[in-house]
């Protein structure tokens, strides 16, 4: 018997080597140099993201899959690629300072980091169910551990235990679902080969197939953080590290939505009137007790949990929607997210100060007065959250919301700005409590770190600069989608 | 004697409904793991049922690759209790709740 292996090409997935190698030689460094020396950690992990990029950059235009039809190699990924190594980099840099005051400036943190993203760009770019769950629970295990980085601290623990319980548990949905769809289909787990193999069984596994669907919406579901299964978003978002929050709120969630837009485009397009109608109940469920829960928090953190379902619950529409312009404003949505997030995130960090002593939203009084710099900066990221123009959450909103319109759900639209009002209010508490209420008390320096801010800088301006000028990136996606042959 | 797939199937859908009961009512995280590795190998059933009807592998391979997974979830699962079992000496999940639930 002869065996013959298929040809591939190791640089369409040179993104993943560079990163996997990062990853493992941080681990090595780690290991191997003495204790008490100041390792270069973060930058090495800059340096190795900084390669990737350069990579996808190179790939940019390639198409078709590799490695026998187990990858992709296309722009939507490489969309995707991109964004998740902004993301990454923009949490190291918060990330630093952030653990030092931990006393957790530890190289399995950055090794993590970059095996999490390694995840993300396995179900971005996943052309075959194994490697769609390989790339989640790749990303999802090295969450959970980082959400119980903090191994002293009790919410940490009780937050990443939770974390781990809900998501395996939706993990083995998901699975479930994937055995499914590999009955209905006949024995195949190729997404390319999914939609014509589904029309061939015909009624026979209509049955299968529609539990198939209703699984993957579920385990897809937990993972982006949409109602009804967001149970897990504000305690884990809670009680892990806020670097931590950031990444999860960012790159999870667009990875997930990656995978998800993937399969619901090219696996069950025969099924689109089923889907749709579940995504339509499940975009306004979730966008309204998002806005709505987010009013009643105390808490910045628990409050950005909240927004982050919320936020779920408009790129759920854009999926809803279903057409060219759907998929665009989910990509311009995901990356302009990235951004407004992070910076938020930056800010959080700046005003909490040691250990994150400051985290109430009443400690952001009178912060207007005190440091003027950092008050606009977090004013901005909530203009652009609450889709004010000309920030890019603005723009955003308004192809996300075309979109709905132009695949003729209007009512969907409706209510998903009347929820953009709703979520004005507690965005702009923020900002009034920063420039119109005194500060509380002398609550101490705020610590600014080059890379923090440079962080700042680099949200605030993207979001802006996205938002006045939104066409080029516009361009970029829409030449991504091009893929889905059924929009 | 040929065990149709249908058998298969029924007993792998009674398993992840006995698994996705054991995690719902149970109080006990130890209880509850063991209940998400049922899930789990309900699936593999299905999983091995299918490629045996279709005579194809992609869904033995699959098997392969669910129990590795599940093995490294459990590990850092198992971590994470020891950890909470330290600062608080409790294994229920109605004792985990400092943050609201």
């Amino acid at each position: 018997m002869t065996l013959t292996i298929p040809s591939f090409t190791l640089s369409s997935i040179g993104p993943w080597l560079t990163l996997t190698g990062t990853a493992i030689l941080i681990l090595l460094v780690d290991a191997l140099s003495p204790k008490g020396r100041k390792a270069y950690f973060p930058q090495l992990s800059l340096l190795g993201l900084g390669i990737a990029l350069l990579q996808t950059f190179r790939l940019w235009n390639h198409t078709g899959t590799d490695f026998a039809r187990m990858v992709y190699v296309d722009n939507f990924a490489f969309f995707f690629y991109a964004v998740f190594i902004l993301g990454t980099a923009l949490t190291v840099l918060i990330s630093r300072h952030y653990l030092e005051d931990y006393g957790k400036n530890l190289g399995e943190y950055y090794a993590l980091l970059l095996f999490a993203t390694l995840g993300m760009m396995l179900l971005a770019a996943g052309a075959h169910l194994i490697m769609i769950f390989l790339g989640l629970e790749v990303m999802s295990i090295a969450v959970y551990v980082l959400a119980g980085l903090f191994r002293e601290d009790a919410k940490s623990n009780e937050a990443a235990l939770k974390y781990l319980v809900l998501g395996a548990f939706s993990s083995a949905f998901l699975l479930f679902g994937i055995a499914m769809l590999y009955g209905a289909t006949g024995g195949s787990l190729y997404l390319d080969d999914m939609a014509a193999r589904l029309a061939q069984a015909g009624a026979l596994t209509q049955p299968l197939t529609l539990l198939a669907l209703a699984l993957f919406i579920v385990g897809f579901g937990f993972k982006v953080a949409s109602v009804p299964f967001h149970m897990w978003t504000p305690d884990v978002y809670e009680g892990a590290p806020t670097s931590i929050t950031a990444f999860m709120a960012v790159g999870v969630k667009a990875a997930a939505f990656a995978a998800f837009a993937r399969v619901l485009f090219l696996a069950f397009p025969a099924l689109k009137v089923d889907w749709v109608m579940i995504l339509w109940v499940l975009a306004v469920a979730t966008m309204t007790l998002g806005n709505v829960v987010a009013i009643a928090q105390t808490n910045i953190k628990r409050m950005l949990a909240y927004s982050s379902i919320a936020h779920a619950g408009y790129l759920l529409v854009a999926l809803v929607a279903a057409n060219q312009l759907g998929a665009v404003s989910l990509l311009y949505y995901l990356l302009a997210y990235t951004l407004m997030n992070l910076g938020a995130f930056g800010v959080v960090i700046l005003v909490g100060r040691k250990k994150d002593s400051y985290l109430s939203i009443y400690d952001y009084s009178g912060l207007g007065f005190q440091h003027p710099a950092l008050a606009a900066a977090m004013a901005l990221f909530m203009f652009a959250l609450a889709g004010i123009p000309p920030t890019a959450g603005f723009v955003g909103k308004f192809y996300i919301f075309s979109a709905a319109v132009q695949a003729g759900y209007i009512w969907l639209a409706i209510i998903g700005v009347m929820n953009s009002l709703v979520s004005v209010f507690y965005y702009l508490r923020i900002t009034v409590l920063m420039y119109m209420k005194p500060p509380e008390a002398e609550l101490g320096p705020v610590a600014f770190t080059p890379a923090l801010t440079t962080v700042l800088l680099v949200t605030a301006v993207g979001v802006l600069l996205i938002g006045i000028f939104p066409g080029f990136l516009y361009n970029l996606a829409v030449n991504s989608v091009k893929i889905f042959p059924s929009l | 004697m040929v065990v149709p797939v249908s058998y298969y199937l029924a007993l792998s859908v009674a398993l992840f409904a006995l698994g996705v009961i054991g995690v719902l009512v149970r109080r006990n995280i130890l209880v509850i793991l063991m209940c998400i590795e049922m899930m789990l190998n309900a699936v593999n059933l299905a999983f091995i049922g299918f490629a045996d009807h279709f005579k194809a592998v992609d869904g033995q391979v699959f098997v392969f690759f669910v129990m590795t997974v599940a093995a490294a979830e459990v590990a850092v699962g198992l971590a994470l209790i020891v950890a909470i079992f330290r600062t608080r000496a409790t294994v229920y999940v109605d004792d985990l709740n400092i943050l609201k639930w």
